[in-house]
């Protein structure tokens, strides 16, 4: 995994893949039993006292003393930090707790919670922002001010690894993702990338009768297009060039209303990249995802939720 | 040092910590206030009174004997049954044995009564040294502030050494003035209530020292419930210790012992060397020997429990306690 100065980066995986380890182990939280990390270009664990004041981060849900206002939470950490405590005013504002600051946590929903969360990752104005599920218990309006926050972070220079499971979020905000599957990664690179390599090269196409729809798959089927039909369209796959499609079907007198590329979105790449997409009448474990060593998910064993 | 001047305004702002502090100088203002009603200055007055109190129960007794003899003559005259037919060794105490002192009332010599009344102040501070210390780093492990501390703080033994230093430092910022404000009003109750007579440089001395003993009894005390806590990664853990100490370790530990017969069963009991840390000595006796003495008395064997058995005991225990909380904080994963 490789995260580039100045993106905003999209860390994704299945409930038990190894996501958060991974956050908690790049923060020293966790010894690592092998391999190799680094932080702004310095070796971590070792290096981490040096590098951690560039690093803001919020790994998991937010916990903080419930007994302690919001104001006091941050002061804290702010003074543990050598940081000026007016900087606990830039950041309270930043995320819309100026007005609720003195209130104790223990009264904040948990989206306040999260904005406080996000509040003491930004408190070091850090170079690497690091957050796990930060839209957690966002309201949608929450959740876009977090997306806007993200964009401005990111603008500014400042690098930002974003754990979510909100996959539509994170294909709006991020500039590269890497997919992990029990703990391996399945797949890394730019956004539009990654969608690109995982796109079918699907097509829909509408004619202006419906009762030349038989004749129109006959066409394409010859010229070796896969052809799916449907009672008031054709689905293509495996179509390289949308236009071909076009000229195919005029050849034979036959004219097209609608031609649409399926955009493949980044959710059903990750499903698809992680075989986690729900089949009815299953019930998947948490553990049921794919392997980067080719051996396919186990099956579906009963019991689970609803079992 | 910010991270020390941080855990020490995180200590103060912690309203639990608070509360233990007033309720413990709570409970010593009231064992003051005890002292202060309880007593009072023995004069003349109170001497004369006593007398009269003394005079008064000896005309008592003498009554009761005069009308037991009496009734002993009326049953032997008539025949009728009385514990005893020898009527004349019907007598009352006498005059002397009815001592004038033991009818005065209660009054506080600081000589003789203070070094008894540093055990409670040093009970109080370590009981609150060792919740608190629970408590503070309990709570941070329990509601993640400790997570979030080292994501900042990444150094963890520094960090929790910090905080225990802090934690320290506060329990001492209690003790000091705790104990000078002990030693001033206990002082003044004695001398408005009682006597400070025969209070030498020596016995001074020797009070200062076991009020400092009291104080690092505390210490040891905040220690222990710090790194019990940190082991468990939750206050509960050091209070459930506590607990568990307390009933099994000591009451269950001191019935098994007894029942087994075992010498000096105290010396395997924990509350034997507080009290000998803080009396310097407490000899134990078993009453089921004999040391004979030449004159042929038989006399209980004993055991001295000293200051400096306590003291080994203690640094034992916090190096163990403590040495555990770190190892497993440099080694444990933060989940």
């Amino acid at each position: 995994m490789r995260v580039e100065a100045g993106q905003v980066h999209g860390f994704l995986g299945p409930n038990g893949s190894g996501k958060t380890t991974t956050l908690r182990t790049l923060l020293g939280l966790i010894r690592p039993d092998g391999g190799r990390m680094a932080i702004l270009g310095h070796e971590v664990p070792d290096m981490l006292p040096q590098v951690v004041g560039q690093v803001g981060a919020i790994v998991e849900s937010p916990q903080f003393f419930p007994h302690f206002s919001a104001r006091d939470t941050l002061s804290l950490l702010a003074s543990a930090g050598d940081l000026p405590q007016q900087r606990v005013d830039e950041v309270l504002e930043l995320v819309g707790l100026r007005d609720r600051a003195g209130e104790r946590v223990k009264t904040y929903s948990l989206g306040m919670k999260q904005r406080l969360a996000v509040a003491s990752a930004l408190l070091k104005n850090p170079r690497l922002l690091i957050l796990d599920e930060p839209a957690n218990g966002l309201d949608p309006g929450g959740i876009r001010e977090m997306r806007g926050l993200m964009r401005d972070l990111a603008e500014s220079g400042m690098t930002v690894v974003l754990s979510s499971h909100i996959l539509g979020e994170i294909q709006l905000i991020c500039d590269s993702v890497t997919i992990i599957s029990l703990g391996r990664r399945v797949a890394f690179g730019p956004v539009e990338e990654v969608l690109a390599q995982h796109s079918s090269g699907a097509v829909r196409v509408r004619l202006e009768a419906v009762a030349d729809l038989p004749v129109a798959a006959t066409a394409l089927t010859r010229a070796g297009v896969r052809v799916t039909t449907n009672p008031d369209h054709l689905m293509l796959a495996g179509v390289d060039k949308p236009a071909t499609v076009t000229r195919l079907l005029a050849e034979q007198g036959l004219y097209v209303s609608e031609l649409a590329p399926i955009a493949v979105d980044l959710e059903s790449v990750f499903l698809e990249l992680t075989a986690t997409a729900p089949v009815p009448g299953q019930h998947r474990q948490v553990d049921q995802s794919v392997r980067v060593d080719g051996a396919e998910p186990s099956a579906p064993a009963g019991g689970g939720w609803g079992a | 040092m910010s991270l020390f001047r941080t855990e020490l305004r995180r200590l103060a702002k912690r309203r639990f910590a608070r509360w233990m502090t007033a309720g413990g100088l709570l409970v010593l203002v009231l064992v003051a206030v005890g002292m202060f009603l309880s007593n009072q200055k023995v004069g003349p007055e109170q001497w004369a009174a006593a007398e009269r109190s003394a005079e008064q129960q000896y005309q008592e007794q003498v009554r009761w004997a005069e009308a037991e003899r009496a009734n002993c003559e009326r049953a032997k005259t008539s025949g009728g049954e009385f514990y005893t037919t020898d009527c004349e060794s019907i007598n009352p105490p006498p005059r002397e044995a009815f001592e004038a002192q033991w009818y005065l009332p209660s009054t506080f010599e600081f000589r003789k009564t203070f070094g008894e009344l540093l055990i409670p102040l040093a009970a109080i501070l370590g009981m609150v040294g060792f919740v608190v210390g629970a408590s503070f780093v309990g709570a941070e492990w329990n509601t993640g502030g400790m997570m979030n501390l080292l994501l900042w703080r990444p150094k963890r033994l520094t960090v929790l050494l910090t905080k225990l230093g802090a934690l320290l430092t506060g329990l001492l910022a209690l003790a000091l003035p705790a104990t000078a404000a002990w030693f001033g009003s206990m002082w003044l109750i004695a001398n408005w209530r009682g006597t400070t007579d025969g209070m030498t440089s020596g016995a001074w001395q020797s009070f200062l020292l076991t009020g400092l003993r009291g104080i690092v009894l505390a210490l040891v005390a905040t220690t222990v419930g710090f790194a019990l806590a940190s082991l468990g990664r939750h206050t509960a853990m050091a209070l459930g210790g506590a607990i568990a100490v307390m009933v099994v370790g000591q009451i269950g530990l001191g019935i098994l012992l007894e029942l087994a017969g075992v010498r000096f069963a105290e010396a395997w009991l924990l509350p034997t060397y507080a009290l000998a840390w803080m009396t310097k000595t407490i000899t134990l006796q078993d009453w089921r020997s004999c040391e004979a003495t030449y004159t042929g008395e038989c006399l209980p064997a004993t055991l001295d429990i000293t200051w400096q058995h306590s003291s080994v005991l203690f640094s034992v225990g916090v190096v163990i306690f403590l040495g555990a909380a770190l190892w497993t904080m440099r080694r444990r994963d933060i989940t």
